[in-house]
């Protein structure tokens, strides 16, 4: 699904990744941990395309794609969707109205018609009633004025509506009690299938007992310095980062 | 580095201004510069009575003492008003009842501007009163409207038609000696509309008047004059677009609107004038005076989408003259390239509980300056008025400046005036976000946009709403920066 090789970036002259390697096949859900500042929201934006980052080096190869060579649209509508850490808000345009040009989008990338409204409320109402957000986008802009746990799980829900077939999710559980958690957990799950890909980033275990990843890798400095079975994250959690890191050095 | 700025000024730049082209009709022009005889001639051509030409002789005395105003936060050579011709009206003279008996090259231009008889239909029951240059060339719906007692016609027309309603309300909102392109405007006026609605009659349509500068060098100046009589009800809209020229030209319209008592009048404007070319070559100014007055329980709204003009000077206003009156002013305007607006409005509070709502929103890119200047006055006798203000600015780069100057004069301690300014640039972090779920910068920016300006959109007929929106979406093109 998605090979990184040796990717450098830097923002601003600041130097984040230096030789990343990951690869990612159809169907694993890969977890990205690792101690603040060692670069796994920018990893997200790489990928995603944000033009603040700049790529100095390496390779990312999407689906037979050269990743880099596609801009930040291209990129979704090739399929891949970024979960944000922190929704932005867009004031005045409807969040219905919003997915529906953005579904039509990508749908045209495919050569399909514009969706009949009657399927897309269907769909609305049927992707909504996941992450518990049915009734509640209506007459509302974009992210505003939804509660923290709303964002995150509008961020799930707009992933299920634009079905993807790599999602990354960044730092999602931030900022969510149990309950929301539960939810936004069981959105994601319910999407997990052969043809799809994740790379959860995250801070906490606690996620990870709810999304079982099928790999662990540890992000430190830039690079990914372990990587691992679904119990590293157990033993992160338990010894933390620092031994880790020490091995490395 | 985010975005390719220099890749997108340059294919905006190579956007030729999608409304730029020229009529090929046969004109009736008179030789440039303005004196006496100039406006003797104007007021004969026209065949009009003495009392009006007096009172053209009369402003342009006036507007001989006075100087061009320059507090305005805009910068641009001074029109010489001696080297513009004041009158030019195409040579069909006959005045049509179709559409269809019109001169097939005025026919293509109406089909370029959006008025071909397809549009008319899709635009059911919009009266369209088209001018060109300076003459009205056709009108429909007349007779539909002529049922109600409706009278919309060419203020031309209404000279002769109804001399006593022209002669009572003209200069009574904007008087001759108003200021210096009012008096100009009084002196050497060509054509425009004039409308009346009856006593309590809902007027059934949406009043639309199209105005489009034709003539090389020709200046234009449309008079409207627009007298809501008690109880009644009406919906204008005003557009236009203007062909693309390389020297300025000078536009400078006033519209006069009456309310008399419970009267209702909302009045809605997309302004797209030619705005110069990228590199700030060319375009309109356009200086023009807008004003109404609301008597008792009356309301009047005016609604504007400015995203044309080289220079903007516009400031439609309300005096709140009767108890219980309303004025509402709702305003978009966006400035590219080296586009400058000063825009904004009046609410003169006299009346007791009146109350007035400004909503503006400008949007600068480009090296623009975009201003805001507003005055609401609650005079001594305007128990209990009530004000809200709302100023929001919105920059696409950082070379463009947003302006806000709120002048506010309270002389009666139960006023309650509220302001509310922002001023915020465009977040990358919006774009990126948009450009994430798959939409390319042009439709990220189109939707960012009109949802920063919904609140006055919102407020536009219908069929204005989405010319507008498609109007904010190609004056922004790849603007950001």
């Amino acid at each position: 699904m998605i090979s990184i090789k040796n990717l450098h970036a830097e923002v601003e002259g600041n130097k984040i990744l230096k030789g990343l390697n990951l690869e990612v096949k159809a169907g694993e859900v890969h977890a990205i941990m690792g101690p603040n500042g060692s670069g796994k929201s920018t990893l997200a934006s790489v990928l995603a395309g944000n033009e603040a980052y700049e790529v100095t080096e390496g390779s990312v190869d999407f689906d037979g794609a050269d990743l880099l060579d596609l801009d930040v649209d291209e990129r979704a509508k090739e399929g891949m969707f970024l979960a944000f850490q922190y929704p932005v808000e867009i004031p005045g345009v409807s969040n219905i109205n919003f997915l529906k040009a953005a579904l039509n989008e990508k749908r045209a990338h495919q050569g399909l018609e514009p969706i009949k409204a009657k399927d897309f409320l269907a769909l609305v109402q049927e992707k909504s009633e996941l992450v518990e957000l049915a009734g509640k986008l209506k007459n509302r802009s974009v992210n505003e004025g939804f509660s923290g746990g709303e964002k995150k799980r509008n961020e799930i829900f707009q992933m299920a509506m634009l079905d993807p077939k790599f999602a990354i999710l960044d730092e999602t559980d931030s900022g969510l009690d149990i309950d929301a958690l539960k939810v936004v957990s069981h959105g994601v799950n319910s999407m997990r299938s052969p043809e799809r890909a994740f790379l959860v980033i995250t801070h906490y275990q606690r996620l990870l007992d709810y999304i079982v990843p099928d790999f662990v890798h540890v992000l430190y400095n830039g690079k990914i310095i372990k990587t691992g079975p679904k119990e590293l994250a157990l033993e992160l959690e338990e010894k933390g980062y620092d031994w880790l890191i020490e091995e490395t050095v | 580095m985010a975005y390719e700025g220099d890749e997108l000024l340059e294919e905006v730049t190579k956007k030729e201004y999608e409304f730029g082209f020229v009529t090929d009709i046969e004109s009736d022009k008179i030789p440039n510069g303005l004196n006496e005889d100039v406006i003797r001639l104007i007021s004969s051509k026209k065949d009009e009575p003495k009392w009006l030409l007096d009172w053209r002789l009369d402003a342009f005395k006036s507007w001989k003492e006075m100087t061009e105003p320059e507090w305005a936060h805009v910068h641009y050579a001074k029109p010489d008003f001696q080297a513009i011709s004041y009158y030019s009206a195409p040579k069909q003279k006959v005045l049509l009842d179709s559409l269809d008996d019109v001169d097939p090259e005025l026919r293509k231009t109406m089909d370029k501007l959006g008025i071909s008889t397809e549009e008319q239909k899709r635009l059911q029951g919009v009266a369209v009163d088209f001018v060109m240059d300076s003459v009205s060339v056709a009108t429909s719906f007349k007779e539909k409207l002529g049922e109600l007692g409706i009278i919309f016609m060419s203020i031309s027309e209404a000279v002769k038609q109804h001399p006593e309603l022209v002669r009572k309300y003209i200069g009574s909102v904007v008087p001759q000696k108003d200021n210096f392109y009012a008096a100009l405007n009084s002196a050497v006026f060509t054509d425009g509309s004039f409308c009346y609605i009856p006593k309590g009659v809902r007027c059934p349509m949406e009043l639309s008047t199209y105005f489009r500068i034709n003539e090389a060098g020709t200046g234009q100046f449309e008079r409207t004059l627009l007298i809501a009589d008690e109880g009644s009800h009406v919906s204008y809209l005003e557009g236009c677009t203007a062909p693309q020229r390389d020297e300025n030209q000078l536009h400078a319209a006033v519209v006069e609107l009456v309310a008399l008592d419970d009267a209702e009048i909302k009045y809605s404007t997309v302004q797209n004038w030619y705005p110069g070319d990228a590199t700030g070559k060319g375009g309109i100014f356009n200086f023009v005076t807008k004003r109404g007055i609301c008597e008792k329980n009356a309301k009047i709204s005016w609604t504007q989408v400015e995203t044309g003009s080289a220079v903007t000077w516009k400031y439609p206003s309300c005096i709140l003259k009767g108890d219980n009156s309303v004025g509402e002013f709702y305003s978009v305007a966006v400035t590219n390239n080296y586009q400058q607006a000063d825009t904004g409005t009046k609410m003169i509070h006299i009346g007791k509980n009146t109350k007035s709502t400004i909503i503006s929103k400008g949007i600068s890119a480009g090296k623009s300056q975009n201003s805001y200047r507003g005055l609401v006055q609650i005079n001594k006798s305007a128990d209990n008025a009530r004000n809200f203000s709302q100023c929001d600015s919105l920059l696409m780069t950082d070379t463009s400046g947003a302006h806000t100057f709120p002048y506010i004069e309270v002389n009666n301690h139960t006023a309650k005036v509220e302001h509310e300014a922002t001023t915020s640039k465009i977040g990358e972090e919006q774009l990126f976000y948009c450009k994430q779920r798959g939409l390319n910068e042009e439709k990220a920016i189109s939707m960012i946009v009109n949802g920063y300006a919904k609140d006055v959109l919102n407020k536009l007929p219908m069929e204005f709403a989405v010319e507008a929106q498609k109007l904010l979406a190609i004056s922004l093109e790849g603007s950001v920066g």
